[in-house]
């Protein structure tokens, strides 16, 4: 194998291992900071790429559309906290599960209904459709170098609100004693929102830088679904750091299986995620 | 596990009755339609026999599975890759063949997951299960996306005199609909037994449980293994019936129908997930005829269920049938009281 396959393959990895990253911290903070499973997270990030398509179509630029699309799907995480979650923080997990399995089903079909099942397909914006020449044969997409970015800032930014600001500690004081916080005089209603709305926004957020490379599809969201569970298994419940770390290894190991062993490729992961299960049964960070 | 009530029983050998009877007026009541229904009958059965094996999870041990349609779809796959292409396979060889390699993939997701619990398991269940449903979609063993075909149905003979013609549908019903019996007074039994009153007291408390002596991971392994291989069962009697297997067979997706088939039903009483298969698979035709999109009516059903209705449609019978001053103390339905987990 050449080496600048190696490198392409490995930046690939790390590409998609980020924005997993965004969507997988959505999910493991959800569930970290209001003990709550949300199997709609997938069903978020499709919602993200079909507003991104239908806003592009709209106003014909992906920034744009992005701009006026995060707010959308800020809202409507709050919508879904305010009048479905709510109901849920007393009520255990099989509950949860069957809610949110209720909400994707409901997403779907209204997806169906507003914007159809056909495959559709979002333009690179010009700024960042060409490719950069990181050797002398190796050629490697700037979209792609873009969503990498992205995401680390994200992750970055994500990591410095959670540990160095205000709001941050008192969204992990609530993960912690719920109680307490509120004993405090701290409206921990507003703060489980909060949480819930910003874990949508980078989920669908997700979808939208994703649209581009990965086209826009009914499916995309059950399989985005599965996927961020196994990397909040692999890096443990509630772990941002796990999160990042599963989303990196699960990032490269889909990438390079798919290559390796292409009829088993959809396997990889799943193996990569018993083998951590089996020396660390709660995860990498438990 | 409590007798249910008076009411209750009558009720469910009443809806018995009426299933036995079905294939002989059938035919007069609903003319062209009636093998169609028979069918569907069939078919509904079988997710329950699933349901059924689910609920031993989730509502006697407090294990949330979504792993039900994982073994369910093997042990069909393992039905058509075993049976000769042309010839009809013994089921004397075919039932241990299926019911055996389900159990055994049953003890080894088992033995990796059971440490974990609540919402972990959950989420390892669908995860395991997704790899399988990626191993029967992507590799060509077993004829990928397109699925596998089983021509012949197993054959049911001793010394070459057959006992039951499978091809014929009202026989498969009846065959169905005697599983489907036999399987729950089988578990209605089994969990007055001790082992499953140590499997119900560790869904009210499992630290006391192991206090009281009992391991409760090597309980919870044998109800999850039981649990695949009904699933497992119902899997072959699928693949018997349509002839057909396919990799969506094993998707999370199908899994989280059975687990709303039990909730719907209500949980932990063994006959609810039995309603709520069919009440499930009723909401769904009907929706299907009404709408492609069945799937928003059946969504918001699901939520006001969540919301409203929490102990699905036998919490609600057992309820009434309290209220009409029942003997039996159903009103707190089939939970275990803490006195008789201590005895």
């Amino acid at each position: 194998m050449e080496v600048s396959t190696i490198l392409i393959q490995t930046m690939n990895g790390l590409q998609y291992g980020l924005l997993l990253f965004l969507i997988a911290s959505g999910l493991t903070l959800i569930f970290g900071i209001m003990h709550i499973i949300n199997l709609a997270h997938g069903a978020l990030y499709m919602v993200g790429a079909y507003l991104v398509y239908w806003l592009t179509g709209l106003v014909g630029d992906l920034f744009l559309a992005i701009l006026i699309g995060v707010p959308l799907a800020a809202l409507l995480g709050v919508l879904i906290e305010r009048f479905l979650i709510q109901a849920l923080y007393r009520r255990d997990h099989l509950d949860q599960v069957l809610m949110t399995f209720g909400l994707i089903m409901v997403i779907d079909s209204l997806r169906s209904i507003i914007w159809g099942n056909d495959v559709h397909s979002v333009a690179i914006p010009e700024l960042l459709s060409g490719s950069i020449q990181l050797t002398e044969t190796l050629e490697y997409p700037v979209y792609r170098l873009f969503i990498s970015a992205v995401c680390a800032v994200i992750a970055l930014a994500m990591y410095l609100i959670l540990q160095r600001t205000r709001l941050g500690m008192i969204i992990r004081g609530g993960s912690s004693n719920r109680e307490m916080v509120q004993g405090l005089g701290i409206n921990i209603r507003v703060i489980y929102t909060l949480v819930f709305a910003a874990g949508t926004a980078l989920t669908a957020f997700a979808g939208m830088i994703a649209a581009p490379v990965s086209s826009v599809y009914p499916g995309m969201g059950n399989q985005i679904l599965i996927i961020a569970f196994v990397v909040v298994v692999i890096g443990g419940l509630g772990s941002i750091r796990g999160a990042f770390l599963g989303a990196l290894l699960v990032g490269l190991t889909a990438t390079w299986g798919a290559v390796l062993v292409p009829q088993y490729a959809g396997m990889a992961v799943y193996v990569l995620m018993a083998v951590v299960l089996l020396f660390k049964p709660r995860g990498l960070f438990a | 596990m409590h007798a249910l009530p008076r009411s209750i029983q009558l009720l469910l050998l009443a809806l018995l009755l009426l299933m036995v009877a079905y294939p002989l007026f059938g035919a007069g009541l609903a003319g062209e339609r009636h093998d169609f229904f028979l069918q569907q009958l069939t078919s509904i059965m079988i997710l329950a026999i699933v349901a059924l094996g689910l609920d031993l999870l989730v509502g006697v041990s407090g294990m949330v599975s979504l792993a039900s349609a994982a073994f369910f779809g093997m042990a069909g796959y393992a039905l058509v890759l075993f049976a000769p292409e042309y010839e009809a396979v013994s089921i004397w060889v075919a039932l241990p063949v299926c019911l055996g390699i389900t159990a055994l993939a049953a003890l080894l997701m088992g033995v990796l997951i059971i440490r974990t619990s609540g919402i972990f398991f959950i989420m390892v269940t669908i995860a395991f299960s997704q790899m399988l449903y990626y191993l029967f979609h992507d590799a060509s063993f077993a004829g990928g996306s397109d699925g596998a075909y089983l021509f012949m149905k197993p054959q049911v003979a001793i010394a070459g005199v057959q006992l039951l013609d499978l091809e014929n549908r009202t026989t498969l019903f009846y065959v169905v609909l005697t599983s489907l019996t036999l399987l729950f007074v089988l578990l209605r039994t089994f969990l007055r037994a001790p082992f499953g009153r140590v499997l119900l007291g560790i869904k009210e408390n499992e630290q006391r449980v192991c206090a009281m002596g009992y391991n409760p991971l090597f309980y919870k392994l044998v109800a999850f293994v039981i649990a695949g291989t009904i699933a497992g069962y119902a899997g072959m009697l699928s693949a018997t019936q349509y002839g057909f297997v396919s990799p969506g067979q094993l998707s999370w997706q199908m899994s989280a129908h059975i687990l709303v088939m039990v909730i719907l039903g209500g949980m932990g009483t063994l006959f609810g997930p039995i309603l709520g298969a069919f009440a499930f698979e009723g909401l769904h035709h009907w929706f299907a005829s009404l709408t492609p999109h069945w799937e928003l009516p059946m969504g918001v059903v699901v939520i006001c269920m969540v919301l409203l209705l929490p102990r699905g449609i036998a919490g609600l019978l057992l309820q009434l049938a309290a209220r009409k001053g029942n003997p039996t103390d159903a009103v707190k339905g089939p939970r275990v009281s803490k006195q008789e987990v201590e005895q």
